[in-house]
């Protein structure tokens, strides 16, 4: 069994997100990150090769972006993938989620996966979406907000997965090869030990350009994409909520009671 | 000509809110767009009525598609049929988990453009832009369509209003399903984990999340809301860690609630929360963290230990009800 695993890089949660109103998109200098939602995709691949339902043979760590983003790809590599490919082309810029979706199927193509896992959402642009769309591409069953996922070896091999939808908890039988986008309730990242970071950098990793793996340059980019983002404006202002810093709780409680007292809430 | 195409969600004969949000907004932007609104249902031996009744809530007609239900792709595959048939130029989705899912599918089907989490859509040149809060709601970005657009509500965007003529006509769709999307089955949907709760009569709802830090510790969430005479509820988080029940979670994939009263404690406030409580009239939140989004729109912020804070608040509250 074959598992790439999508990652992103992210910037870091503690710089100040901000769009670059010259351009329309996200400024994404400063800090960056492994997405963290990122790490629980990983995580699910370790525990799949652990668990040893079925043989994995390889874990592959998938991403497209600036050539900071190898940052990215060596944290996932410390964190257990054997090796990893940068989809990297200037070509790529300004793509859009279903221009991104396109351009990872084509590099995952070239793959062959029977398993792509990834976060249920990146850290930055809040989409939950690229997924469904890597999956129509690759014309493999998808879910998104996994839980918790079995692997049956079959044949045909199966996941068994579960997750939350509108009306409660769906149980879903999955014959692979499949897209499966997981929640961040599925497990909890081990962290990656020293000689794995260390080790990180000396793991193969291939960078392709759009080309090389036969993505269409004019299905990409902000040419190739079918949303035009624009306008960006701030929303109407909300009057800022009291802040109250709790130093001591006597006191702070006694303020709680009066400003819920004076709107008559108790 | 037809301009846009809305998903109809339903589960056990009735139809999801937010679907009929998703519904109602198709038709009023068809109407400002000249041209007509339908509707998809997706299901097993879905009635006439239950079809034709979504003509109340303004859609001209209702493609009915045999198929599985819960799951997105096969109704990729019905809407791509429909509108491929049909040259709708847009399809629209009411807020919702699989909104997402199928709409995401559909624009890599139809290599359309794709926003999901809009929160208005607007007629501008005779074409539509919608309209999404980005970068935790601080921006608002609007969304033009190059050619197709797909159109993905946030949770109760859109207002369910009955303002059509009566039962829409219902034509009956056979799709042909791709041999990937029948390679996942629902085993199992809708199953209801936990205790049935009821959250949405209550005033006062005290709700707790990951920073409750375990399971235990609902009961100082519980002691305050008892202390009200209000109910608990909480965040995805900790219902899929189970540490409280389903029937009690708010936001993305659980209950929308607007009580007198909200109080979040140990709870970041992700947009899959505050879409399910921002109706709130008074929110008080607390939280260690002083960098949470919840601050940014609660109405009385308390950063600090809710270990020390619940059980005196809920003290001080029995003190003034009982004085």
């Amino acid at each position: 069994l074959k598992i790439c695993v999508l990652v992103k890089e992210v910037p870091d949660a503690a710089v100040e997100k901000r769009i670059d109103p010259s351009t329309g998109r996200m400024d994404r200098s400063g800090e960056k990150n492994l997405n963290p939602y990122d790490t629980h995709a990983i995580e699910a691949a370790m525990q799949v090769r652990e668990g040893g339902t079925v043989e994995v043979d390889e874990i592959v760590a998938v991403t497209m972006g600036p050539s900071s983003a190898v940052r990215a790809l060596h944290k996932a590599v410390s964190l257990g993938a054997d090796r990893s490919v940068h989809l990297s082309d200037d070509a790529l810029a300004g793509s859009d989620v279903a221009a991104t979706g396109y351009a990872l199927a084509k590099t995952l193509a070239a793959e062959s996966p029977d398993l792509v896992l990834l976060g249920q959402q990146s850290d930055d642009g809040e989409c939950y979406t690229i997924g469904s769309v890597v999956a129509d591409h690759l014309q493999m069953p998808s879910l998104t907000q996994v839980i918790k996922m079995d692997v049956m070896s079959g044949p045909p091999a199966q996941l068994r997965c579960e997750r939350q939808a509108e009306y409660g908890y769906d149980t879903v039988e999955i014959e692979l090869p499949a897209v499966i986008s997981v929640g961040d309730a599925i497990n909890e990242p081990r962290y990656p030990s020293l000689k794995a970071i260390m080790g990180a950098k000396k793991k193969p990793l291939d960078t392709k350009a759009v080309g090389d793996v036969g993505i269409e340059a004019d299905r990409v980019g902000e040419a190739g994409s079918k949303v035009v983002c624009g306008d960006f404006h701030a929303p109407p202002a909300k009057a800022g909520g009291t802040i109250i810093e709790d130093e001591d709780t006597n006191e702070t409680v006694e303020k709680i009671v009066a400003w819920l007292d004076e709107r008559k809430l108790i | 000509m037809p301009g846009i195409l809305v998903y109809a969600l339903h589960y056990e004969g009735a139809y999801n809110k937010n679907a009929l949000g998703g519904v109602s907004e198709a038709a009023r932007l068809a109407g400002e767009l000249g041209t007509e609104a339908h509707a998809v249902v997706v299901g097993e031996g879905i009635s006439d009525d239950l079809a034709g009744s979504l003509g109340n809530f303004g859609v001209s007609k209702v493609h009915r598609v045999e198929g599985p239900e819960g799951l997105a792709q096969p109704v990729v595959d019905a809407m791509a049929q429909i509108m491929e048939a049909g040259g709708h130029q847009y399809a629209l989705f009411g807020g919702g988990l699989l909104g997402f899912e199928i709409g995401a599918g559909l624009a890599a089907r139809l290599n359309a453009g794709v926003t999901m989490e809009v929160t208005a859509v607007h007629v501008q040149d005779g074409k539509l832009v919608a309209e999404r809060p980005i970068i935790g709601d601080s921006s608002i970005s609007m969304s033009h369509y190059r050619d197709r657009g797909i159109i993905i509500g946030r949770l109760n965007a859109f207002e369910a209003k009955e303002t059509g003529a009566g039962p829409a006509a219902v034509e009956d769709v056979a799709v042909e399903f791709s041999p990937f999307s029948s390679r996942a089955k629902m085993l199992q949907r809708g199953e209801q984990r936990g205790a049935d709760v009821n959250i949405e009569d209550a005033d006062v709802l005290v709700a707790g999340g990951r920073g409750l830090g375990k399971a235990e510790n609902f009961k100082l969430a519980e002691d305050l809301a008892a202390a009200f005479g209000g109910a608990v509820a909480a965040t995805r988080a900790v219902v899929d860690a189970g540490w409280y029940p389903y029937a009690a979670q708010i936001g993305q994939t659980g209950k929308t609630v607007a009580p007198k009263l909200y109080i979040a404690a140990g709870i970041s406030g992700a947009i899959q929360h505050k879409v399910g409580m921002q109706g709130s009239e008074n929110i008080v939140a607390i939280n260690k963290d002083s960098n949470a989004p919840i601050f940014e729109f609660s109405d009385l912020g308390i950063i600090g230990d809710l270990n020390k804070i619940l059980p005196k608040l809920t003290d001080a509250v029995k003190a003034k009800k009982a004085g």
